[in-house]
């Protein structure tokens, strides 16, 4: 137990702040869709993330979100188990048809105000993959979408500045 | 009497019984042709002597199928390959003899209507309802947009397994999960907690990669393997350019090899740190979680510094590679290495003494050595269960075939195996990565492409972050692909998921389906 609590003593917190050397941009964006999120949704969005048929590579940088150093919950940026607790649906991957309907129950299940943003190049355009007896392609050739995050995938930072990108919508 | 070559025997053994086994020299394959009525047969004769099941896909050539399994020992890869006609469609099962071929068998039987007689299980596995069931999309007939209807109606009645009892029930999870992962439907029977029977339904990531994969130039195939699945863009890709420079007669400069080397290792060790923080936080072990998530991203950085991308995708071509080392990035590189082993030693020492830790991972989900080599499972999910295999080791190639590790083992079959494989392979990925730098030379990263003929074929093995990676590749006219076969390690571990969550309680499904961590997409395709 000492060396757990040696070891996070030790590690301190590498939460990236504005003034920090590195990545001071991250920081300013942050703070930039805080100020958004608090005209809006009073200080807080929920997101769900959906997988509609990615290759799991944007799954993988929005996981990262959620690592010490972007920390985005900090922002009130938060990712919810539920489209019913959700204000923001984040979908990556060319639509399987597999996935379509999914996809659509949950976006119906979202409530109103709610923001759709496509993650990935996948889901901004069909990416690789495009149209095919099994991929809808883009997402907005299945739901109505509000915003896209393109990148292949796109990074934790492009991901962050997306979000800014709909809040200032 | 044996020799040293398995193949040796089984072609002696198919003599006697007057089985014919056509060779047919392919570059770095050894191919047997036989009459498909001693497929079956071919596979009891295998499994008697330990032969492993390895891969099984078919191809639509003109009026035939061709249908292909192949199989491994001791490293000595053979494809069996049959030829059925397509007014008459058949052929005996393999997956009576080898459990390891059923849902491949499935996935063929959707994607070309071809019926293996006596399968154990021929429910479809790959459709859905994106096309009508006696539709073949990997016909040569069936046009690439299908005739989809404007929405595809969700899979409502698929025969699942059922259970009958006071107080058993069930339980419906997904397509869409709660947390941010990739989307499949798990069918729990339960009495309480206790998990009486897990039955897995992937397909909802089916992209059609196989279908548009055909007609690619070898660059854009590149991409397309990249995107496979994510997590192992450097293994899918790697192992579809290394089949198509076999078959292509290609040989990549040595220091291409070792840089690919390099990126594989990387992206072994950013993908194992990822795991063992999921695990750790499937049981609610936080500071784990923020550590190895903390570690990952710090890795993910110098791939971006050094490589320009933080999941390394697209780096490796038809060729060779198109990111070179200079002198400065290979010191970032081995600092790095310095940095995590140092990481490591402090954290791994508070994982090891926690008890809680201890309680939640020791002995859950476990896994027996017998059913883990029945399905052939691979990567850390067999080594767990001591399946002794590793592709770098065991079928060499550059540049590996210079390189000395060690290959990770356990036999206690649990998560806290699967864990603990995980750090050692870790350990081992490092000491690889300083190794392929120290043995860096000099020269061209990028090899001349030259144009295969028609109907060149090559299969390539790549030792993947999740074990071994097959790739099929026959080329068409004028450098374009005819088709393409990859196969994910996942589609062996992911049966094994069934069997490993028997008996533990619902609650530690999450933690023992991250020990496994299969690919959804990659099983998809």
């Amino acid at each position: 137990m000492l060396q757990l609590f040696k070891k996070i003593l030790t590690t301190g917190i590498v939460t990236e702040k504005y003034k920090a050397p590195k990545d001071d941009e991250l920081e300013k964006l942050g703070i930039q869709i805080k100020r958004h999120i608090d005209k809006k949704f009073s200080g807080s969005i929920a997101i769900r993330a959906i997988d509609a048929g990615s290759c799991n590579g944007c799954e993988l940088e929005i996981h990262a979100l959620n690592n010490p150093y972007y920390d985005i919950e900090r922002f009130g940026i938060h990712f919810v188990a539920s489209p019913r607790h959700a204000d923001v649906l984040l979908v990556t991957g060319p639509v399987s048809r597999h996935m379509q309907t999914a996809l659509l129950r949950t976006y119906e299940a979202t409530p109103n105000p709610k923001w759709v943003v496509a993650v990935g190049e996948c889901a901004a355009c069909g990416g690789e993959f495009g149209v095919s007896y099994a991929s809808c392609g883009a997402v907005s050739n299945v739901i109505p979408v509000d915003m896209v995050v393109a990148g292949c995938p796109p990074t934790p930072l492009a991901l962050m500045k997306g979000l800014l990108g709909l809040i200032n919508k | 009497m044996s020799s040293l070559n398995w193949t040796t025997d089984l072609l002696n053994q198919l003599v006697s019984e007057n089985i014919t086994a056509e060779q047919i020299s392919l570059p770095s394959t050894t191919l047997w042709q036989i009459e498909s009525i001693h497929w079956q047969h071919y596979a009891e004769l295998a499994i008697q002597q330990n032969v492993r099941w390895v891969a099984g896909w078919a191809e639509h050539v003109q009026d035939r199928f061709f249908i292909n399994a192949c199989f491994e020992k001791q490293g000595i890869y053979v494809l069996l390959r049959t030829i059925v006609n397509v007014a008459k469609p058949e052929l005996p099962s393999q997956a009576t003899v080898y459990p390891a071929a059923n849902r491949s068998e499935r996935h063929t039987q959707d994607m070309f209507g071809i019926n293996f007689i006596g399968h154990p299980d021929n429910r479809r596995w790959t459709r859905h309802k994106a096309w009508a069931k006696h539709n073949y999309p990997l016909r040569k007939d069936f046009p690439l947009q299908g005739e989809p209807e404007a929405i595809t109606p969700p899979d409502i009645d698929y025969p699942f397994v059922k259970a009958y009892g006071a107080g058993v029930y069930e339980i419906p999870v997904g397509p869409v999960h709660a947390g941010i992962i990739e989307p499949g439907h798990f069918r729990f029977q339960a009495v309480g907690e206790l998990i009486l029977n897990l039955e897995e339904r992937l397909g909802y990531v089916h992209k059609g990669i196989e279908k548009i994969a055909e007609g690619r130039t070898p660059e854009s195939l590149a991409r397309l393997a990249g995107r496979i699945s994510g997590d192992t863009t450097v293994g899918h890709c790697w192992a579809a350019c290394r089949a198509m420079e076999q078959a292509a007669g290609v040989e990549i400069p040595p220091r291409a090899a070792l840089i690919r080397g390099i990126l594989a290792e990387r992206e072994r060790v950013a993908n194992h740190l990822g795991d063992m923080g999921g695990i750790c936080n499937d049981v609610a072990f936080v500071f784990a979680q923020m550590q190895f998530t903390r570690l990952r991203e710090l890795w993910l950085r110098t791939n971006a510094t050094i490589f320009g991308h933080r999941l390394l995708m697209d780096r490796i071509v038809p060729g060779g590679v198109v990111c070179d080392l200079s002198e400065a990035s290979c010191a970032l590189i081995k600092e790095d290495i310095i940095l995590l082993r140092k990481e490591l030693s402090e954290i791994m020492p508070a994982i090891d003494l926690n008890s809680s830790l201890e309680d939640r991972l020791y002995t859950a989900g476990y896994l027996s050595p017998e059913i883990a080599s029945a399905f052939g499972t691979l990567g850390y999910v067999g080594l767990a269960s001591g399946q002794d295999k590793d592709v770098r080791r065991d079928a060499p190639y550059p540049p590996y075939d210079q390189a000395t590790f060690k290959v990770a083992l356990e036999d206690q079959g649990d998560i806290a195996s699967r864990f603990w494989v995980r750090y050692k392979q870790i350990n081992a990925a490092l000491k690889l990565i300083a190794q392929f730098i120290e043995r860096l030379v000099a020269g061209d990263i990028l090899a001349e492409w030259q144009t295969p003929p028609p109907g060149s074929e090559s299969l390539s093995m790549i030792e993947g972050w999740r074990g071994e990676i097959t790739a099929y590749i026959r080329f068409d006219a004028d450098n374009k692909i005819a088709r393409f076969y990859p196969r994910d390690p996942s589609i062996l571990n992911w049966p094994a998921l069934e069997k490993l969550t028997l008996n533990n309680i619902v609650p530690d499904f999450p933690v023992c389906n991250k020990s496994l961590n299969g690919s959804y997409s990659g099983n998809d395709l």
